[in-house]
C-alpha cells in the first residue's frame, strides 16, 4: 500500500522498488536455504551411525567411552566398521544438567525480573541492567576455567566427603568436576538470556493493568504475581525453552567441568547422585573431535549432532508458538 | 507499527503518593518473604558477577605480564618457555574481523527484509523462525556442518588441499564463514526492532516527497537506527570473540598462525590458528597445555575485550531516538 503511493512520480521507479525487494528477499530465502543445507548434510553423515544401530542407539547399555574407543581401535575396512553404539548416558547427562539448570534458572530468572522492573531502585537498575549484560557475555570458556580452577577443587575439598567417594567407589570416582558445578555454572550461564526476556515482557504489560490493579489495593508484589506475571506466562514458557536450547547446546564449558566421563548419574544413590560425573552430548563432540577422521566415529558423533539439532528444532519452534499469545494482547517479547 | 491506544493518565503524582503509604511492612508474611527473594535474587546476581570480575581481575594482575601479549606461543611442558599469546589475539581479531564483515551487511539487509517488505506472509513468517532457529542453534552443530560443507572439492579454495586431493576444511575463512551465523541473528534482531520503532509518520513523510520505498530505507530509515544497528553488531562481534567450539572445530586451534599457500595475506586467510579462547582451553586442565597462569591471563584479557564491548554496547543504546 504504501509501495503504490510513491510509485506515483516516477515510470522508471517500479522496476527499481522490485528488484531493490528481489535483493532483500533473495538474502533471506538465503537463511532458509543454509537451514535446509544443515540438516541435509548432518542427516546425511549421520544415518550409518542410526542405521546400524536402529533405535538402540538412544538406549543404555555399556560404557559409551569404551564404545567410542572401540570405534576409534576398529578395523580399517569400510565393511567391517564398529558402529556398535548406546547413547543413553549421554542423552541422560543433556537432560540432567539442561533440565536442572532450566528448572533453577527459571525461579532465579523470574525474581531477578520481578526485582529489575518493580523494585529495584533508580540507582540498583543502573548497575542491574549491564550485570546482566555481561554475565551474558562472558565466554563459555572463562566459565569453565573459573569452574574447573576455583569451584571443582572446593567443591572436592569442602563438599564430597571420603564416605561418600567410598559409598560408590565401585562404580565411579566422584571428583571436583560434576554434575552439580556444571549445573550451577550453566544455571548462571543461562539466566541472563531467561532475565532478559522475562524484564522486556514484563515492561511490555499496559501500566494501566498494574495500575488498576494498585487501584483496587493489591500490593505491589500481588500486583507482579497477578497480574504481570500471569500476563507474561508465554514469555516465561519462551524463555525457558530458549534457555534450553542454549544449554543444550553448551560444549566447550559443560566439556570442562562435568567430569568428561560418559557416566549416566544414578538417581537411586541420592545426593552422591549430584557429585557424580556426567558429559552431556555436546561436550562429548568436542571431547572426541580429535579422532572425527575415524569415519565410524566421525559418523557417530554426526549422529549426536542430529540430535542436538532435532531438538534445538523443536525447541526454537516451541518457543515461537509459546509466544503467538503474547501478541493477541498486542505485545510483542 | 501503530501507535499504541491513548490511555487516561493520572496526574503526576498520584501513583507516588500511593505508594509512599504501601508499606513493605503492612504487607502480608508471604509477599514479604517473596519481596525479600526479589532483592536477594537481583543483588545476588550482581554480586556473583562482581565476584567473577574481581576474581580475574586479581588472578589476571598476578599471571598477566606485557611481554605475554608480544610473544609468540609455543608448545612446552614448562611455563617459563611456553611464551605469550600473541598469536591468538591475531587470530581472535582476524577471526572476528571475517566473521562480523559478513555478518553485518547481510544481518542488516535480512532484518530490513523482515521489516519493510515481509512478503508474502508465509515466506516472512519462515524466514522469522529461521533466524530464531539459527540463534538457538549450537555452535558444535553450526561447526560440524561447516566442516562437511567446506571440504567440498568446490569450496576448496578457501582452505587447504593436502597432497591425497582431499580438502581439508580448516581456516579462518571458513572458520569466519560460520562465526558469521553466530553473529548474523543478533544483528537482524536489532535491525528489524529498531525499524520497528521508527515511527510510521517518517516513512510517509518520505512517500509524500515522492521518494521510492528503496530510498526511502537507505536514505532515511537505515540513517536513523545507526545507533541499533552499531549495538546488534557490537554485541555479534561479542558473541564471536567468546566462541570456543567453532574455533576448535574449523580453524585447527593451534598456538599458532599457520599460512597456507603462496600468497602473504590469502595464506593466513587459508591458514588456521587459534584465538584466544581455544588459547584458554589449550592452557586449561582440560586442555594438553595445562598452564594455569596463561589460561587465567588469557581468559582475564577475553574477558577485558567483552567488558569493553559492553561498555560501547551500553553508550550506544543510551543514544536510541525513538524506542520507548
Amino acid at each position: 500500500m504504501k509501495a503504490r503511493l510513491s510509485a506515483v512520480w516516477r515510470p522508471g521507479a517500479a522496476s527499481q522498488e522490485k528488484r531493490a525487494e528481489l535483493a532483500h528477499g533473495a538474502l533471506a530465502v538465503g537463511l532458509l536455504v543454509v537451514i535446509a543445507l544443515i540438516a541435509v548434510t548432518v542427516f546425511s553423515k549421520a544415518w550409518p551411525s542410526f542405521a546400524h544401530n536402529g533405535l538402540s542407539w538412544f538406549g543404555s547399555g555399556g560404557d559409551v567411552d569404551t564404545q567410542l574407543g572401540a570405534m576409534i581401535n576398529g578395523p580399517k575396512d569400510p565393511a567391517h566398521y564398529e558402529y556398535h553404539f548406546r547413547a543413553w548416558p549421554l542423552i541422560w547427562g543433556t537432560i540432567l544438567t539442561s533440565g536442572m539448570a532450566v528448572v533453577l534458572g527459571m525461579v532465579v530468572s523470574i525474581f531477578a525480573a520481578v526485582f529489575i522492573v518493580e523494585f529495584a531502585p533508580k540507582t540498583v537498575r543502573t548497575v542491574i541492567d549491564p550485570v546482566i549484560r555481561l554475565l551474558a557475555g562472558v565466554p563459555s570458556v572463562v566459565y569453565g576455567l573459573i569452574g574447573i580452577l576455583a569451584i571443582a577443587p572446593w567443591v572436592e575439598h569442602n563438599l564430597i566427603s571420603e564416605q561418600r567417594k567410598r559409598s560408590v567407589e565401585y562404580v565411579v570416582q566422584l571428583t571436583g568436576a560434576n554434575l552439580s558445578v556444571a549445573t550451577l555454572i550453566l544455571t548462571l550461564m543461562i539466566v541472563p538470556i531467561m532475565v532478559a526476556i522475562v524484564v522486556s515482557a514484563l515492561e511490555a504489560v499496559p501500566k494501566s493493568w498494574t495500575e488498576g490493579s494498585a487501584a483496587l489495593g493489591v500490593n505491589r508484589w500481588r500486583t507482579m504475581w497477578r497480574v504481570s506475571l500471569r500476563t507474561v506466562r508465554p514469555a516465561i514458557v519462551a524463555a525457558a525453552v530458549l534457555a534450553a536450547a542454549r544449554a543444550l547446546g553448551e560444549a566447550i564449558m559443560l566439556s570442562m567441568v562435568s567430569g568428561s566421563r560418559g557416566f549416566a548419574p544414578n538417581l537411586l544413590d541420592g545426593p552422591t547422585a549430584l557429585f557424580e560425573p556426567v558429559r552431556p552430548l555436546a561436550a562429548t563432540i568436542i571431547d572426541y573431535i580429535d579422532s572425527l577422521s575415524v569415519v565410524p566415529l566421525g559418523q557417530t558423533l554426526y549422529a549426536m549432532t542430529a540430535v542436538l539439532l532435532v531438538s534445538c528444532g523443536l525447541l526454537s519452534l516451541a518457543a515461537w508458538a509459546a509466544k503467538q499469545p503474547m501478541k493477541r494482547y498486542g505485545i510483542r517479547a | 507499527m501503530a501507535s499504541a491506544p491513548h490511555t487516561l493518565t493520572p496526574p503526576a503524582g498520584a501513583i507516588r503518593a500511593s505508594r509512599k503509604r504501601d508499606s513493605v511492612r503492612s504487607w502480608p508474611l508471604l509477599d514479604r518473604v517473596a519481596f525479600g527473594l526479589c532483592w536477594t535474587v537481583g543483588i545476588g546476581l550482581c554480586a556473583v558477577t562482581a565476584a567473577i570480575v574481581l576474581f580475574m581481575l586479581v588472578k589476571g594482575v598476578a599471571y598477566l605480564r606485557p611481554q605475554l601479549l608480544l610473544e609468540s606461543p609455543s608448545a612446552s611442558p614448562s611455563q617459563a618457555t611456553s611464551g605469550g599469546f600473541l598469536d591468538p589475539i591475531e587470530g581472535t581479531l582476524l577471526l572476528t574481523a571475517i566473521g562480523i564483515a559478513i555478518a553485518a551487511p547481510v544481518g542488516v539487509v535480512v532484518g530490513t527484509w523482515m521489516s519493510e517488505y515481509q512478503r508474502p506472509a508465509g515466506l516472512a513468517r519462515a524466514v522469522e523462525s529461521s533466524v530464531e532457529m539459527i540463534s538457538g542453534a549450537p555452535s558444535v552443530l553450526l561447526a560440524l556442518f561447516g566442516l562437511v560443507l567446506f571440504a567440498r572439492p568446490a569450496l576448496a579454495f578457501l582452505s587447504q588441499t593436502s597432497a591425497g586431493g582431499s580438502v581439508f576444511g580448516k581456516s579462518f575463512l571458513t572458520a569466519g564463514a560460520m562465526m558469521s551465523l553466530i553473529a548474523l541473528p543478533l544483528v537482524v534482531i536489532s535491525t528489524r526492532e529498531a525499524l520497528m520503532g521508527v515511527p510510521a509518520h517518517v516513512r510517509e513523510a518520505s512517500y509524500a516527497l515522492g521518494k521510492t520505498r528503496a530510498t526511502t530505507i537507505r536514505r532515511v530509515l537505515l540513517p536513523s537506527i545507526k545507533p541499533s544497528i552499531a549495538s546488534g553488531v557490537t554485541l555479534g562481534i561479542g558473541r564471536i570473540i567468546g566462541d570456543t567450539a567453532i574455533v576448535v572445530i574449523l580453524l585447527g586451534a593451534g598456538l599458532r598462525i599457520e599460512g597456507a599457500g603462496g600468497l602473504p595475506g590469502l595464506s593466513t586467510l587459508r591458514g588456521t590458528g587459534g584465538t584466544l579462547t581455544s588459547y584458554v582451553r589449550y592452557n586449561s586442565p582440560a586442555g594438553e597445555g595445562n598452564a594455569h597462569e596463561k589460561a587465567y591471563a588469557a581468559a582475564f584479557v577475553l574477558l577485558i575485550m567483552v567488558l569493553v564491548l559492553n561498555v560501547i554496547v551500553m553508550r550506544l543504546s543510551r543514544g536510541r531516538a525513538w524506542t520507548r
